[in-house]
């Protein structure tokens, strides 16, 4: 029988921080007492509850979707997982105990000095509040709200309760509901009609481990005609002890709506990534997912948008890179559900040494709606003889009004490209380097400044030692 | 010191002896022409002298201002000094020309130095000026959509920017138009100076109506067969190649 022996909240830090100062550990394993005790110590309402226990039940009986992807599923063992630890139960590090190859990645990254020992997982807590509280006091002014997803379950369930696990059902697949069950840390969201954010949400700013937790949650809901753009990870390798992490992030765009959604994942080499994210698209709206994945062992995230009114608009943008002992099987799913909605996939990867990246799309338009549109590219990098790439595109459409548009391409490292570039006096992996940055450069562009130019570096990075 | 030296040059590729015993000297301040028929092994010198790793040197040597280059790597040869126009300049996809430039500038410094943004560009735009480029270029992805008149221009641009101590022009006058060919002459005569040695490799003379050689070299199976001055060129043209099969027959 789990006990909670304790509960330090320290409220006076603002709504932004989660419950990390919990001295609790929800021991290993998932059971449904694991579930009913991260609920009581979150203090939530019986309807979360019961809906995490469904979920749970949902989990058991939901089998691992091994045989459409990779085997390596099989080697997640549940019951090995701890699903809920609180600050205090992190296994302990030092500063000395990180490896000095991490160490000279933050060096060269220029990753500040007090984030470099949350990213190590030396401290479990990053503190921003300074920047933090200025951003806060201008988003409440114009009546956003910006929690966790406790906070927000909790204290204005009049907005959040309606979208919650509508947009991505606990019952979508195994890990959806394995999500819904455990779920701790996250954003939740909401921006009232007409509020367009001139500048970016990010969780970077709130950094705690639970923020950059297993099982986080996200909801953002951008009310009629509102605008905003919300940036999630950093650039800067994460080092994790855990080894499965499996989010969902839900997006609401309503009426006229704009959300940006972008990610740069770069967990350690050995999480399972298997996330889903899905976006709903009301009349004239837009979602934009900007997905960037350079870390984990395996990374399995097919971004969404169901276009559910007319004339919205949804966008995949993503960039792949997989190295030694790495799987990033990414993709988009697009999903037509009224006339004149039109969607767009550009996904990049690239496959260094013995890295294996794989596209999978779904685009679904149906035979009783008109005048809809997707354009879908889908290109492939492979750097090394033995680099690994497939491509499983999924495409239904139907009715004579729609039009559909797939192009695919794989390209092989030019061995006279880079002769060309060394002649010029570029080593070779500076020429090497150069080409990858240029293969993706297009989509770079798209990120904000800050974050391309640290893209571009991390991938300068992880093509060292590819070649020669 | 002052000059590119090849002897008695060797190399092969996949077992089959392209370059067999070839002799060269090129000193600063000198314009040299190599001309020959297709399969003499014109574009194999310039692949070998710029390091290229599909061919094997199987003997000889190639002093580039007292310094050995043959065996050492494309991209040291080319910071030494030695720069080679390509005769089919290839395509860097995403990466402006502008970029491209750059970088290579940046390779040539230390670590701790980078190239003054103002300064570059100041250079960058006066050598695109000069060779009738239009500045929107430097946007452009390297050679890529580019004509066969644009990729040779733009050959010579990084010619100039990259100020090499010796230049190899492989076949730059194929695929020209007498306007083009003008402008790329044009460029490579302003690199002509007393501190500089060029190599320019052709099939036909009359490219070398706009860059007048020192000397002109006819190569013939794998060696240098004839050196004489510009004349040269112009009784190659006269009498055909076979005329200097003659010759060495007799």
């Amino acid at each position: 029988m789990i006990q909670p022996t304790q509960i330090d909240i320290d409220r006076d830090k603002g709504n932004f921080r989660y419950e990390t100062d919990y001295q609790y550990d929800a021991g290993v394993g998932l059971r449904e007492e694991v579930v009913q005790y991260i609920s009581e110590v979150k203090g939530e309402d019986e309807w979360v509850r019961d809906y995490r226990l469904k979920a749970l039940k949902t989990f058991y009986r939901k089998p691992m979707p091994t045989h459409w992807a990779t085997k390596d599923l099989e080697n997640i063992h549940f019951d090995k997982i701890r699903y809920y630890l609180a600050k205090g139960q992190k296994p302990s590090r030092t500063w000395e105990d990180v490896p000095d190859d991490v160490k000279e990645t933050f060096e060269r990254l220029g990753i500040p000095e007090q984030e470099r020992k949350f990213l190590a997982g030396v401290e479990a807590q990053f503190d921003s509040e300074a920047a933090y509280s200025r951003m806060k006091v201008e988003l409440e002014k114009e009546g956003v709200i910006f929690v966790g997803s406790s906070d927000g379950l909790k204290d204005h369930p009049e907005i959040f309760r309606k979208w919650f696990g509508k947009v991505i059902p606990a019952s979508d697949n195994k890990f959806s509901a394995l999500n819904s069950a455990v779920f701790s840390g996250g954003s939740f969201i909401y921006v009232p009609p007409g509020v367009k954010l001139a500048q970016p949400l990010q969780a970077y700013f709130r950094i705690n481990a639970e923020n950059f937790g297993q099982f986080e949650r996200t909801l953002i809901i951008a009310d009629e005609g509102a605008e905003l753009t919300y940036m999630e990870g950093c650039t800067a390798p994460k080092f994790e002890t855990a080894t499965l992490h499996s989010a969902v992030v839900e997006l609401v765009a309503m009426r006229g709506a704009k959300i940006q959604y972008i990610t740069v994942q770069n967990w350690s080499n050995n999480v399972f990534n298997l996330v889903t994210k899905r976006a709903m698209a009301h009349e004239e709206s837009e979602v934009r997912w900007i997905d960037c994945n350079i870390g984990s062992r395996l990374t399995m995230k097919y971004p969404g948008v169901i276009l559910k009114g007319r004339k919205a608009r949804g966008e995949v943008l993503s960039i792949a890179l997989a190295n030694d002992g790495q799987h990033q099987d990414t993709g988009a799913k697009m999903v037509h559900a009224a006339d004149e909605t039109t969607s767009n996939i550009i996904a990049k990867s690239i496959s260094i040494g013995k890295g294996r990246s794989s596209y999978r799309g779904l685009v679904q338009i149906p035979g009783h709606l008109s005048n809809c549109r997707n354009n879908t590219e889908c290109d492939a990098l492979l750097i090394n003889a033995n680099s690994r790439t497939d491509t499983y595109p999924a495409i239904t459409v139907r009715g004579n009004g729609n039009a559909v548009q797939h192009e695919a391409s794989v390209s092989k490292l030019n061995a006279e490209q880079i002769f060309y570039m060394r002649q010029r006096g570029l080593t070779e992996a500076e020429a090497v380097s150069l080409s990858v940055n240029g293969f993706v450069n297009d989509l770079i562009r798209e990120f904000p400044m800050e974050y391309s130019v640290e893209l571009k570096r991390l991938i300068d990075m992880e093509m060292e030692g590819s070649v020669g | 010191m002052n000059y590119l030296e090849i002897k008695d040059l060797r190399a092969q590729i996949e077992d089959k002896e392209i370059l067999r015993g070839l002799n060269l000297t090129i000193p600063k301040g000198e314009v040299h022409a190599i001309m020959g028929p297709n399969g003499s092994g014109k574009s194999t010198l310039s692949k070998v002298l710029a390091g290229h790793e599909d061919y094997e040197v199987t003997s000889g040597s190639a002093i580039l201002d007292g310094e050995e280059i043959l065996g050492m790597k494309p991209d040291a040869i080319s910071r030494l000094g030695l720069f080679l126009a390509f005769q089919y300049p290839l395509e860097v996809p995403g990466v402006s020309i502008a970029n491209f430039i750059r970088a290579a500038l940046q390779g040539r410094l230390a670590e701790n130095e980078t190239i003054d943004a103002v300064g570059y560009y100041k250079d960058l735009y006066g050598c695109m000026d000069e060779l009738g480029i239009d500045r929107k270029f430097t946007s452009r992805s390297v050679n890529e959509g580019f004509s066969g008149g644009e990729k040779k221009r733009c050959e010579i641009l990084q010619m100039a920017m990259l100020k090499p101590k010796y230049c190899i022009l492989d076949e730059t006058d194929s695929g020209l138009d007498i306007d083009a060919l003008k402008i790329v002459a044009k460029g490579v005569n302003q690199m002509r100076n007393p501190d500089r040695g060029i190599l320019v490799i052709t099939h036909y003379q009359r490219l070398l109506e706009y860059i007048i050689p020192d000397k002109v070299h006819v190569m013939w199976e794998g060696g240098i067969a004839l050196t004489g001055g510009k004349e040269l060129a112009l009784e190659l043209e006269a009498k055909g190649y076979d005329w200097v099969r003659e010759e060495l027959v007799a």
